[in-house]
């Protein structure tokens, strides 16, 4: 992560059209990429959940859509951030790729409603795995929505010729993509082992008494 | 209010930056939990063992 800070705040080149707003760019694009994944990963485990049976699949897609919905949280920011230094508005709605990714995020937040409006059990467990099935649907019109749309306003950087950037700078990116994809997975670890700790808990709990 | 570039980048980071740090925060408070729960459940089983025996 001090590596990636380095390269994108001091060593990685100055843009030549956007200025110093285009290092926004090397943290917006890895943690937008990481939710995508993170949703991805939530809904494969939804399927493994509902192919399986197993319930440890329940709570690795509960975390992993849960990770994404923060990591959506913070694309939205910093992409309202990078608009307001580049478009100077910090949200327009001519953008589909914007509206997409919003309607993504508020369909994963309305997973969590849904969730914690059933009891603990089976039929929580596969009513919010085919509620995250549904939402991996979106990730690909989200992603491919600036191209399909041609969306002037939200700008491409990887095209069929490849990266529209310099060597350094797309050095930089692949850095910084790594570094936050860590994090992600640090966390979901993390997440993932608290949580099974607290059902153990709970459990042991009951035994005992 | 007009923001000046330099401080829109500095926004973009220290948002992200808050954000983990609130995320760890928030682990590390459950983790604290869980630590008083798993000695709160060593003591019991402490005392039911004393109680058998």
């Amino acid at each position: 992560m001090g590596l990636a800070l380095v390269l994108a705040l001091i060593v990685a080149p100055e843009d030549a059209d956007q200025g110093i707003s285009q290092r926004i760019f090397y943290i917006h694009v890895p943690i937008a990429l990481t939710a995508y994944f993170c949703f991805g990963l939530g809904a494969v485990k939804a399927l493994l959940l509902l192919w399986r049976g197993e319930e440890r699949y329940d709570l690795e897609s509960y975390v992993a859509i849960h990770q994404g919905t923060i990591f959506g949280a913070l694309t939205l920011i910093t992409g309202s951030i990078w608009a307001r230094a580049s478009w100077g508005v910090w949200w327009t709605w001519s953008s589909n790729q914007l509206v997409l990714f919003l309607v993504l995020f508020l369909f994963y937040c309305a997973y969590f409603m849904l969730r914690f409006s059933l009891e603990d059990g089976p039929r929580r467990a596969r009513s919010s795995a085919v509620y995250a099935l549904f939402g991996v649907a979106l990730i690909p019109v989200s992603f491919l929505a600036i191209r399909l749309a041609e969306d002037f306003i939200h700008p491409t950087v990887f095209t069929r010729d490849g990266p529209q950037m310099s060597g350094t700078m797309f050095a930089t990116f692949v850095v910084c993509w790594a570094a936050v994809t860590l994090l992600a997975y640090v966390l979901y670890r993390v997440e993932l082992a608290g949580k099974r700790l607290d059902a153990d808990l709970r459990e042991l709990r009951e035994v005992l008494q | 209010m007009s923001w000046s570039q330099e401080e829109l980048v500095a926004a973009a980071y220290a948002v992200v930056f808050f954000f983990v740090l609130a995320y760890v925060a928030i682990i590390a408070a459950k983790l604290a939990r869980l630590q008083r729960e798993t000695s709160e459940l060593v003591e019991l089983a402490r005392r039911k063992s004393g109680r058998e025996s």
